[in-house]
């Protein structure tokens, strides 16, 4: 048993978690709302003793593979929220009650980590159409609640064609 | 020209909180009426930024702000009593 | 140049005000609690991001600089909003819904997590193990 196993690195009990420090520091600037150097200052302050002092919540740090192609897929998630939206509204407003074919479909998921499916559940209840509502038990499949559908398998194709497989490539 | 798209803001977002409130009076399960709360929460929110843009200050930000949070976690507590029977464990 | 944001900021404020009327009006319309559950999480919430684009156009154009805590009230309620979706349906799957009859069956073996659970796996606790005899490896 080596001592490094025991004791972690230097870099790893100051800065257990670099992403949430840098997240904090951003939210900390906006919610001041002011570009100043003492804003900054304490903002680094609050991200270094806050991930130090929760670090025994969260043991490991996510896995993100590729930083690019989450910047595309949340453009691209703003994009659907925004013009599918539209076709909510037109049901909404126009459609009978009776004409509304709502139903439950099952989708099953290839993702594994908690993240992953947190980001695939969140983008799935915004953008319109879909809510996401229970998952299985062995965290295989997930329960979704779709407002006005004729094809279910294309639902459940165009759900892990156009999220799942952008979402996979980022988080496993 | 904002003037008038203020007017039409409030008017729309009043009926909004108008048919929230018709919700939460008639829906026949509780959890209509959670969802109704939340929804009127976020609707005075909405309510809130206007009439920021109308007196043309920013001092009314970190109330929208606050009733944002506030809603949210009243409507987990909520739900987790309603599967629970218990909010903390 | 303020005649370009006015209209700006007016078409903004319209169409957010216009999508919270809509998320309200699927309250009232809509036949079933999971249909209801539609509108509020999606269409309000992008109508109130509609309303704080055109405030931030709006202080920006009259202190000619960006401010950035309206997005940081969008970016909260675009991550909520899914959280208490699903936390609402969760609590009326529990409570309305009969597995059975109405939803689809699940793949795996142990169903859906808000009606039945995977049994858990236990670490071998310490009176088996002194009881089978076996020692911690040092």
């Amino acid at each position: 048993m080596a001592d490094s196993e025991l004791r972690p690195s230097y870099w790893r009990r100051w800065l257990p978690h670099p992403l949430l420090t840098a997240v904090l520091i951003c939210l900390w600037m906006a919610l001041l709302n002011s570009y100043s150097a003492g804003g900054l200052l304490v903002g680094i302050v609050l991200g270094m003793v806050i991930p130090i002092y929760t670090g025994h919540f969260w043991p490991e740090r996510p896995e993100i593979r590729s930083p690019f192609k989450a910047i595309a897929f949340l453009a691209i998630v703003m994009f659907d929220v925004v013009v599918a939206n539209i076709q909510v509204a037109y049901l909404i407003l126009f459609r009978p009650r009776d004409q509304l074919r709502s139903r439950w479909v099952a989708v099953p998921l290839d993702l594994t980590s908690p993240e992953g499916i947190t980001v695939l559940t969140a983008t799935i209840t915004l953008t319109p159409g879909t809510v996401a509502s229970d998952l299985s038990a062995d965290g295989r499949t997930l329960l979704v609640h779709c407002l006005d559908v004729d094809d279910e398998a294309a639902t459940v194709r165009r759900i892990k064609h156009r999220y799942e497989r952008r979402i996979g490539e980022i988080l496993p | 020209m904002i003037q008038y798209a203020l007017t039409f803001g409030f008017v729309a977002v009043s009926a909004a909180l108008m048919m929230n409130l018709y919700r939460l009076v008639k829906g026949p399960t509780v959890m209509d009426r959670v969802l109704a709360v939340d929804t009127m929460v976020v609707n005075t929110i909405a309510l809130i930024i206007l009439y920021g843009i109308r007196e043309s200050t920013t001092l009314y930000f970190e109330s929208a702000l606050l009733m944002a949070m506030f809603s949210f976690i009243s409507t987990v507590a909520y739900c987790r009593f309603a599967l629970r029977g218990d909010v903390i464990e | 140049m303020h005649d370009r944001f006015e209209i700006l900021i007016a078409i903004h404020i319209v169409i957010g005000a216009f999508f919270v009327f809509v998320g309200s009006f699927g309250l009232v319309k809509l036949p079933s609690l999971m249909s209801r559950l539609h509108g509020p999480s999606k269409a309000t919430t992008l109508g109130v991001g509609g309303c704080l684009i055109a405030s931030m156009l709006h202080f920006g154009a009259l202190e000619g600089r960006v401010s950035i805590q309206e997005m940081l009230i969008t970016f909260f309620l675009f991550i909520t909003a899914p959280v208490t979706a699903h936390f609402i349906a969760k609590a009326h799957l529990h409570a309305e819904v009969d597995p059975e009859s109405e939803l689809p069956p699940d793949e795996g073996r142990y169903g859906w997590s808000t009606f039945a659970t995977m049994p858990e796996v236990r670490m071998a606790s310490r009176e088996s193990r002194s009881a089978s005899g076996d020692r911690l490896e040092s």
